[in-house]
């Protein structure tokens, strides 16, 4: 026997597909922005395996010579990016949903048998839970991210005004100023969206269509393992 | 715990129930928070309806009579996914929309509106009192050389003049000397390209806030000026290279500010001609496009000055 089972809140499904072109379009202007200025890449010493970006990726997507644009779209859709991220973390936590997404104690071990079963190292099916503690870790981890992005890109853009941000991302060591570290962690907190995304959508994709289809209804369809048990008995 | 239990009560009821696994001995069932003991017991009943707890049954449209889980998801499903093609439908038709607005100054009017709302936000929120940090003078470097619209040509810097126009009395042409006898400072502050990039920079000069005390701007009421009374002052003030191929507009805040120099002097050296001789702007509260090389006049002005950049797509206020 098969019943709908409740699994996503409305609100949470708002939040989520309104984030998805509002980072969307912070990406893409954002790549507009750091085009005037692409200093990073993956090296060491003076050996680059990959610079961010080549030139074809610009040519290709035409990146190239739209700063002003860029800076523009990004400095919009930078207030609906914060707004949506802070009413879903009001959400989250006044409604209780938070139970599900924080990692607890167990999530530890839990996310390293879910990464042993996605290799196909363990071979027993996993606990049935809402989220298991991989999912614990990538959807809170994204959130701190995002802040992590709304921090950092404040102190991009009022670096005096926000003096404080920028004066804590300035320690001494670093031989750099914190306007520049705020630089730095913004480009490389956008590329660890780009991880969580590519992650993200693949396991989505292996999930199956009643996991993605719960996103857009909130309803998933499962078997009624209650209806069952006095057969069992 | 009873406020909480509306929504999420099935949810709960469902996780546990169906979290053990197949197989799992009915003993198990204990395990399942008081509160859904009562419902799980009528479930078991033969006269139970087919969606068996009480909360599920309220939390999910009802079902007609024999309708199973498949053909009510079905049910639900439409209505969802119609909700989600119109909201796709509608988030390219929103994009579609702004990018094809008319443009301002190359920016469509949409972005343009934006732009300026959250420099007139800022603009409100401004604190003089916040500097821009400064550094040892040691670490300074030479910043590159970007952008040379309005340095054509030779400058002749024995006959330079600066003209300035907005004043309390009549405009003026002021001599390199008349900068120089006015307070001079130094600072080290990090120079901050529209780009992207940044670079720490000592700068020499005077305040320009020292400027407007020693040739007073004509005032909103007329009185004599005073940075006492920050609102009598002129909004803006307006700066062009000589023969007016380069231009920048500054609020009054950030004209004011303390770290806003005119500046004759970069890492304690007197201006080369490609970083602005004889005179440029200072003005660390804004990006380095504001930072006018070879000031040729000065206005003040209630109305908000042309921006070379601001009319090429950028945004006018780009203050820090």
């Amino acid at each position: 026997m098969k019943r709908l089972e409740r699994k996503h809140p409305l609100a949470i499904r708002w939040f989520h597909w309104i984030n998805f072109p509002v980072l969307f379009v912070m990406m893409w202007s954002g790549l507009l922005i750091y085009w005037a200025n692409d200093v990073y890449r993956v090296g060491f010493g003076s050996h680059t395996l990959l610079h961010f970006f080549p030139e074809q990726f610009y040519e290709r997507f035409n990146l190239s010579s739209r700063l002003a644009e860029g800076m523009a779209w990004h400095f919009t859709f930078a207030w609906f990016f914060a707004l949506n991220g802070l009413l879903y973390v009001l959400f989250v936590a006044f409604s209780g949903e938070w139970r599900y997404l924080l990692p607890t104690r167990k999530s530890f071990g839990e996310a390293f048998q879910v990464v042993l079963h996605d290799l196909k190292i363990r071979k027993s099916p996993l606990p049935r839970a809402k989220f298991n503690g991989a999912q614990r870790f990538a959807y809170t981890g994204v959130v701190v991210m995002g802040f992590g992005s709304l921090v950092t890109g404040l102190a991009i853009y009022k670096p005096i005004q926000l003096a404080i941000i920028t004066r804590i991302l300035s320690p001494s060591f670093l031989g750099a100023s914190g306007y520049e570290v705020a630089r730095w962690l913004h480009f490389w907190l956008t590329i660890g969206f780009c991880g969580f995304f590519l992650v993200h959508v693949a396991q989505v994709i292996r999930a199956g269509w009643n996991n993605f289809r719960a996103m857009i209804t909130g309803f998933e369809v499962v078997r009624d393992e209650t209806e069952e048990t006095p057969h069992v008995a | 715990m009873n406020e909480s239990q509306q929504p999420q009560e099935p949810t709960e009821i469902v996780e546990s129930a169906s979290g053990e696994g197949k197989g799992a001995p009915p003993v198990k069932k204990d395990v399942v928070p008081d509160v859904v003991a009562p419902s799980l017991a009528k479930e078991a009943l033969p006269t139970a309806p087919p969606v068996p707890i009480k909360e599920v049954v309220s939390a999910i449209p009802k079902a007609p009579h024999g309708e199973d889980a498949e053909a009510q998801m079905r049910r639900l499903s439409r209505r969802s996914f119609l909700w989600a093609g119109a909201a796709v439908l509608g988030t390219f038709g929103a994009f579609r929309w702004i990018n094809t607005r008319r443009t301002e100054d190359g920016l469509v009017w949409p972005l343009r509106r934006s732009l300026d709302t959250s420099g007139e936000v800022a603009r409100d929120l401004f604190s003089e009192g916040k500097l821009a940090p400064e550094w040892d003078a040691k670490r300074a470097h030479e910043p590159r050389v970007n952008g040379d619209i309005g340095m054509d040509g030779d400058l002749d810097l024995a006959s330079w003049k600066l003209h300035v126009s907005g004043l309390a009395s009549e405009d003026l042409e002021l001599g390199l000397h008349a900068i120089k006898a006015l307070p001079q400072t130094e600072i080290t502050t990090e120079l901050k390209c529209i780009e992207g990039w940044s670079v720490i920079v000592s700068w020499g000069g005077a305040r320009l806030s020292d400027f407007l005390k020693r040739y007073p701007p004509q005032t909103q009421s007329g009185d004599a000026a005073s940075l006492k009374k920050p609102d009598d002052l002129p909004g803006y003030v307006g700066l062009a290279t000589p023969d007016g191929a380069y231009y920048v507009g500054l609020d009054r805040e950030a004209a004011l500010h303390p770290q806003t120099l005119l500046c004759t002097h970069m890492n304690g050296k007197p201006l080369t001609v490609e970083h602005g001789a004889p005179l440029r702007l200072v003005v660390p509260v804004k990006y380095g496009v504001k930072h006018i090389k070879r000031i040729g006049s000065l206005a003040w002005s209630n109305e908000r000055p042309a921006d070379y950049w601001a009319e090429q797509g950028y945004d006018w206020y780009g203050g820090h």
